[in-house]
């Protein structure tokens, strides 16, 4: 094979095969992509919340693109020992500071970064969350700090409408 | 295919097999020789193509009545239990038929484990096995889904979070077998989809595996080679079929008590609670089947990690034909093999029984050792084993250990030679 020079016919080969392979590929595309998200999914992207209700050191779950949301309005005390905390002490670094703009509320995904379960409010080690499914303790500021999760749960885009209302996404 | 020379006796049969033979094939099948000595343990591949068959014919029925909607599945369900003629016997059957399947399919992976019948000339035969046990474990895992109780919810939510432990692509995997940014309607649907799709492919690799089979013959207790047709064969109808048929009836008695007496024992009261993404059970496990991966999973501090070890200890499975050295095939001429081949049966035992308890403390403690010895049989102490052990002499035949040490052994051998 390769001692020979190559004919028309190996190159009408090369040149059906790669026209075969890129054909076959646009084919396959879009039976790959129907799967992905779709428009009416996308389309529910942000949600309004009223917290006004909310006490120091009460938390409620909404729901927001089918995921549970966990608002917290923290306590003073929970707020400090947050803060106090060492960076070096951290399985993925964050500053509180960074995770709750205003530190009374605490706005993050109630989702285990783990394997996804909705890990339980005032459990564990550090007082914060504890996720029942593979054991991973989360504390007051929703970072990991024993277990098997990789992450801290996840804070999304949120903002604050008026006071009372937290816009999420 | 056939191992002699088949010709219809009727005219309209020899003008039928000259253009299409089945009757070849159906006259192979029925003749096929097989190993004179097979004992129950063999019987449990025919058990399993009627668990395949059940799982098949009652699904068809439960999707007659069922809706792959997040909105209506789970009440479609008990619409099956409460106003469908028969519905509730064919949803039990179905629901414990999955772990019937599994009883059967552990039952006949630790047979082959036992007598080596994984090994050289039948490889391809082992893996085509593990990868119809991949699928049914795919299957089963979507099935439980479709009820869409608290269960069905967050066993898909954990599963399906597996593949976000893939570096960089994983969260995208993730949000594509969704079909959205969590466990909802379109996973439902393309779940109840493919949990439709895969029994027949299960059923096309079991005619591959059947068919890779019938190649080089069964395995046999001994271990050795037989001739074929010879006096170590039995024609498989009707020997083989009667014992199969028998063993099935034991069966199914087994099977009707859990149908009949206790068709949820095996499930979760957490199922019957619909599915609710806001609160995940206190306590979430997978299926009894599934259970000895799932502690292998826990049992690794790192997600990543975890997921690798939980998979590898499948896949590791289908290069033991290589992993194994020795050139015996059967534990009964191993007399060290045979000892670790039991403490492997211990140790899957117990992985099943700590993953079904918490992850902590000492359950965690032992779930480690116990995984890390699933491991090390594989890959040390069957490599190892092989080389190092001083097996029992082989019989010349698997007739000799029937009638050694009778005067009827020079006869035997005699015949051997005979037919030979």
């Amino acid at each position: 094979m390769s001692d020979k020079k190559p004919e028309r016919r190996d190159f009408l080969f090369t040149a059906t095969y790669a026209v075969g392979a890129v054909g076959a590929a646009a084919v396959v595309w879009p039976l790959v992509d129907q799967m992905n998200p779709d428009a009416s999914v996308k389309a529910l992207a942000s949600t309004e919340v009223d917290v006004s209700s909310l006490k120091p050191g009460n938390t409620i779950t909404v729901l927001w693109r089918g995921k549970p949301v966990f608002i917290r309005r923290r306590t003073q005390e929970e707020i400090d020992v947050a803060r106090s905390v060492k960076m070096e002490d951290l399985i993925h670094p964050e500053k509180d500071e960074d995770r709750a703009k205003n530190p009374e509320w605490l706005v993050m995904l109630g989702v285990c970064t783990h394997l996804g379960c909705v890990p339980l409010n005032d459990k564990g080690d550090y007082d914060g969350w504890f996720c029942p499914c593979h054991g991973s303790h989360y504390d007051t500021s929703g970072r990991i700090r024993k277990g098997p999760a990789p992450w801290n749960m996840e804070v999304p885009k949120y903002e604050f409408v008026n006071a009372n209302t937290i816009k999420i996404g | 295919m056939s191992d002699h020379e088949y010709t219809p006796k009727s005219k309209a049969g020899k003008w039928f097999n000259d253009r299409l033979p089945l009757l070849t094939l159906a006259n192979h099948l029925t003749d096929y020789p097989t190993p004179k000595n097979l004992n129950y343990w063999w019987t449990f591949g025919g058990i399993l193509t009627f668990c395949l068959i059940t799982q098949i014919v009652t699904g068809l029925v439960l999707a007659m009545h069922y809706i792959a909607h997040a909105d209506m599945a789970f009440e479609s369900v008990e619409h099956i239990m409460r106003d469908v003629n028969y519905g509730w016997l064919i949803r039990y059957i179905h629901a414990n038929g999955a772990s019937m399947f599994f009883l059967a399919v552990y039952i006949h992976i630790f047979r082959s484990l036992f007598y080596g019948s994984y090994k050289s000339p039948r490889e391809i035969i082992w893996i085509i096995g593990i990868i119809i046990y991949l699928l049914m474990m795919a299957a089963a895992f979507m099935g439980y889904v479709l009820p869409w109780g608290q269960m069905s919810f967050w066993g898909a939510t954990v599963i399906t979070n597996l593949f976000s432990a893939i570096p960089f692509v994983g969260e995208g995997v993730v949000t594509w077998l969704w079909g959205g940014y969590s466990v909802d309607n379109p996973t439902l649907t393309r779940f109840f989809t493919l949990h439709y799709l895969i029994p027949f492919l299960i059923l096309g690799l079991v005619v591959l595996h059947i068919w890779a089979l019938h190649v080089p013959g069964n395995n046999n207790p001994v271990g050795i080679d037989v001739k074929k047709p010879s006096k170590d064969t039995v024609p498989f109808h009707p020997y083989i079929v009667i014992k199969d048929g028998f063993a099935l009836l034991m069966f199914m008695i087994v099977f009707a008590f859990f149908v009949f007496y206790a068709p949820n024992i095996l499930g979760h009261a957490d199922n019957y609670i619909e599915a609710n993404p806001l609160v995940t059970p206190a306590h979430i496990v997978p299926e009894w089947y599934l259970l000895p991966f799932y502690a292998i999973l826990r049992s690794v501090p790192d997600k990543l990690l975890g997921v690798v070890a939980m998979l590898s200890a499948i896949l590791i499975l289908a290069v033991l034909p290589w992993l194994d050295t020795s050139k015996i095939r059967s534990a009964v001429f191993r007399p060290l093999y045979k000892q670790f081949y039991w403490i492997l049966v211990a140790d899957v035992l117990i992985l099943g029984y700590v993953g079904a308890m918490p992850a902590e403390g000492l359950y965690l403690l032992i779930a480690r050792v116990a995984t890390a010895y699933y491991f090390l049989h594989f890959l040390v102490i069957l490599p190892v084993l092989g080389l190092k052990e001083r097996t029992i002499p082989l019989p010349l035949s698997i007739t000799e250990p029937v009638l050694g040490g009778s005067p009827n052994m020079a006869m035997a051998k005699k015949n051997e030679s005979k037919i030979e």
